[in-house]
């Protein structure tokens, strides 16, 4: 067995398939992007070469800067929403009566679609026959708000909607790091008399601070890249007040037909998240690993 | 030991495997070509046609698309007809694919103005002026061919014809004892009566914007005549004339008024659909592909089928547009590919077709076909017949802004519509966009 794994030329076949689909399908494709970025390209006629046009007409597109904002936003709730959830989780991990139960209805939002939810909170927000309206209107509000065509609310009516399509999936991560604590250290920590509370913050949460890291990092950028429910329920409208990075990419290139201008958004946006991930992993490194 | 070479000869199977799929596609490929060229030289010709009415969800449009196709054969022995279905949004996609490498189907559909416009600088499509002075000379509707007409070459023959008449639920009408409108003034007055007594008189789904473009177009048309909108589009005139600015201030006057449901701007189409069929809405501005909704889909209350009714959109007193002009636009038409190798054959094949699809799409399919029915004898709804005879009496039809600006102007006309009804921008502001984008656009 270790022979024939410590052939070169076995490692090399092993890796070979996933290899070739990688660059194939992830890292190709985006050089191929990076290349139309520097086109004008309608996406059926001929390409001309126009160099970094596209990118100094984006510097100077207050839409997108826009729809970056929204972006951002997006990106600096869902980390806040990484406290509830993490209270969340520890709650659950403790032994109290139907956590199991509780884990699962918390899940359930992560197993429907993207278009599914969005269909959903549609209609809840509904302005005149939805949930909530109609909830609002029987405790008494007069005017309930049209969520999703109101230009001051629809960002933040779509931002709860997202949060708690993701709920389920940062809840479980914690949850499994919380489970995976040695039962030693809490009772070690109950003797020498620590609260609840003092056990939670002092020795739970330290002891997954590698994990609760990487959620940032992935809360941040799934944020970043976030589309779908933007894209089903409002468009990016009114007005492009729920505009996001990659919706307004999506309405440059397939819905104006500029292709060279929304594959520059796209390697725009690649940077962006480049270094806002390499921001975050400089911000939250520490030195010591945790050792058990 | 044995163990470790079995995986080894696993991967190689695994990659051997993927090796032969992708081989095997090729082949597929080059039979069919080598098909396709030994008919040709037996003298039989193939027409390649592509269309996008899968049996699954069109399935009517699939039964006469077969049925003209058999019909055409039996008439042509030498010609078979070679056909490939898409749906919609795919057929689009391997539209584009096929002409990037110069490989379009010799028959095929299409859209109209804007969807045509690449396709025919990039000399994909045939002209099909010949067609239209020849055997087909006199059986569209007014406006129908001409919305595939680039610099006065025409590059498809329209199928579907739609027009936008205004529908209304006569029984909600009854109960706020108002009457369908004939003018403007009595629109509003209507709208007034219907907000005050607590029932939404419009159902607009603005999130899609095109929605209230239909708004706005029927305004500038009914007060700047049919010509002052197509002029600012091709750029014989202005956006900025006093017409278009009029229109958009009665568009913010309906809104003042309450006569769009509320929070239009974040609902669907489907959605304000829903809320006329609901009853919840009392008027409904929508083109004619919805007539089945009215009349023969039976999964809406007979009730509520019985209670639309339409009207023409009503005049504005001192305008200058008259009431038998549309807003509307043809659907799929038929192009020929240009560098087809059977472009006679081709060309006869979609003079038959529009013919044929004339005689059968209403009756068959309830679709409103480009060219002139003649409803006498015809067994259809009775909301059938009327638009039928309305469109014949027709004086003008007004091709959708957005399918007649090119797909970058008319985003912006579609984002200055939602802001229009929204009221973030003033009708100045609104008419100075499109201006810029158009003349940008020069």
């Amino acid at each position: 067995m270790n022979k024939v794994m410590s052939n070169k030329a076995v490692i090399a076949l092993y890796v070979l398939p996933a290899f070739i689909l990688i660059v194939a399908l992830i890292y190709g494709p985006i050089l191929i992007t990076g290349y139309y970025g520097l086109m004008d390209w309608n996406g059926i006629g001929a390409m001309t070469f126009v160099g970094l046009e596209n990118y100094t007409q984006l510097i100077q597109d207050g839409q997108f800067w826009q729809s970056a904002k929204h972006s951002f936003l997006l990106a600096f709730f869902s980390t806040l929403s990484l406290v509830p959830y993490l209270a969340i989780s520890l709650i659950l991990a403790g032994k109290i009566k139907g956590s199991d139960l509780l884990r699962k209805i918390y899940l359930i939002p992560m197993l429907l679609s993207s278009v599914a939810i969005a269909q959903l909170w549609v209609k809840i927000y509904d302005p005149n026959n939805g949930m909530l309206n109609s909830f609002l209107t029987m405790v008494g509000v007069e005017n309930p708000p049209s969520w999703l065509a109101d230009t001051n609310l629809v960002l933040y009516a779509i931002f709860v909607a997202i949060l708690w399509q993701y709920a389920g999936f940062y809840i479980i991560i914690y949850y499994a790091a919380l489970k995976g604590i040695p039962e030693s250290l809490v009772e070690a920590a109950k003797i020498d008399g620590a609260n609840p509370i003092q056990i939670a913050y002092k020795i739970k949460v330290p002891l997954i601070s590698g994990v609760i890291k990487v959620t940032v990092v992935l809360a941040i950028v799934g944020s970043l890249k976030y589309f779908d429910l933007i894209y089903v329920m409002t468009g990016g409208g009114p007005n492009g007040a729920s505009e996001v990075i990659a919706s307004y990419m999506y309405k440059k290139a397939f819905d104006t037909f500029d292709f060279g201008y929304g594959s520059a958004i796209a390697f725009f946006l690649l940077l962006i998240t480049l270094v806002v991930t390499w921001i975050t992993r400089k911000l939250t490194a520490s030195e010591d690993e945790i050792q058990y | 030991m044995k163990n470790a070479w079995h995986k080894v000869l696993f991967s190689f199977a695994l990659v051997l495997m993927f090796a032969l799929a992708a081989c095997g596609g090729n082949e597929e490929e080059s039979e069919e070509n080598a098909s396709s060229g030994e008919n040709e030289s037996d003298s039989a010709k193939t027409i390649e046609f592509m269309h996008l009415w899968p049996e699954g969800s069109s399935k009517q449009h699939h039964e006469i698309v077969n049925s003209i196709i058999d019909e055409f054969e039996s008439d042509h022995p030498d010609v078979t007809v070679d056909v490939e279905i898409l749906g919609n949004e795919q057929y689009k996609e391997k539209l584009k694919v096929l002409s990037t490498s110069n490989e379009l189907p010799d028959v095929g559909m299409t859209w109209a103005a804007g969807f045509l416009d690449p396709y025919v600088s990039g000399n994909m499509f045939a002209p099909l002026d010949d067609i239209l002075e020849g055997p087909l000379k006199d059986k569209f509707v007014a406006g129908t061919a001409e919305a595939y007409a680039i610099d006065d070459v025409t590059y498809g023959l329209p199928l579907e014809l739609n027009i936008t008449p205004l529908y209304y639920n006569q029984r909600i009408f009854d109960e706020n004892g108002v009457e369908a409108p004939e003018t403007f003034e009595e629109l509003k007055e209507v709208i007034q009566t219907l907000a005050d007594n607590g029932v939404t008189p419009v159902a607009l789904g603005n999130k899609d914007r095109w929605t209230g473009s239909m708004w706005y177009m029927y305004l500038a048309d009914r007060i700047g005549g049919p010509e002052v909108l197509n002029n600012a589009i091709d750029r014989t005139g202005s956006f900025e004339d006093p017409a278009l600015i009029k229109a958009a201030e009665e568009i913010q006057e309906l809104v003042d008024m309450g006569a769009f449901i509320n929070g239009f701007n974040g609902l669907g189409n489907d959605e304000a659909k829903g809320y006329f069929i609901n009853e919840q809405a009392a008027m409904y501005l929508m083109a004619t592909w919805d007539l089945p909704e009215w009349t023969t889909n039976e999964d809406n209350p007979q009730e509520f089928r019985d209670s639309v009714e339409y009207t023409k959109f009503p005049t504005v007193e001192g305008g200058e547009g008259d009431i038998n002009s549309y807003v509307g636009g043809p659907g799929v038409g038929l192009f020929v590919a240009e560098n087809s190798d059977v472009k006679e054959e081709a060309k006869e094949f979609v003079t038959f077709f529009v013919e044929k699809w004339g005689e059968r799409s209403v009756t068959d399919a309830g679709v409103i076909p480009a060219t002139v029915v003649d409803t006498e004898g015809l067994d259809l709804p009775q909301m059938y017949i009327d638009i039928l005879n309305d469109l014949n009496e027709a004086s003008n039809l007004t091709l959708y802004a957005d399918v007649q600006m090119s797909a970058g102007v008319a985003d912006v006309h579609l984002d200055s519509i939602q802001a229009l009804f929204g009221e973030a921008i003033t009708p100045e502001e609104f008419a100075k966009q499109q201006e810029d984008a158009l003349a940008a656009e020069e």
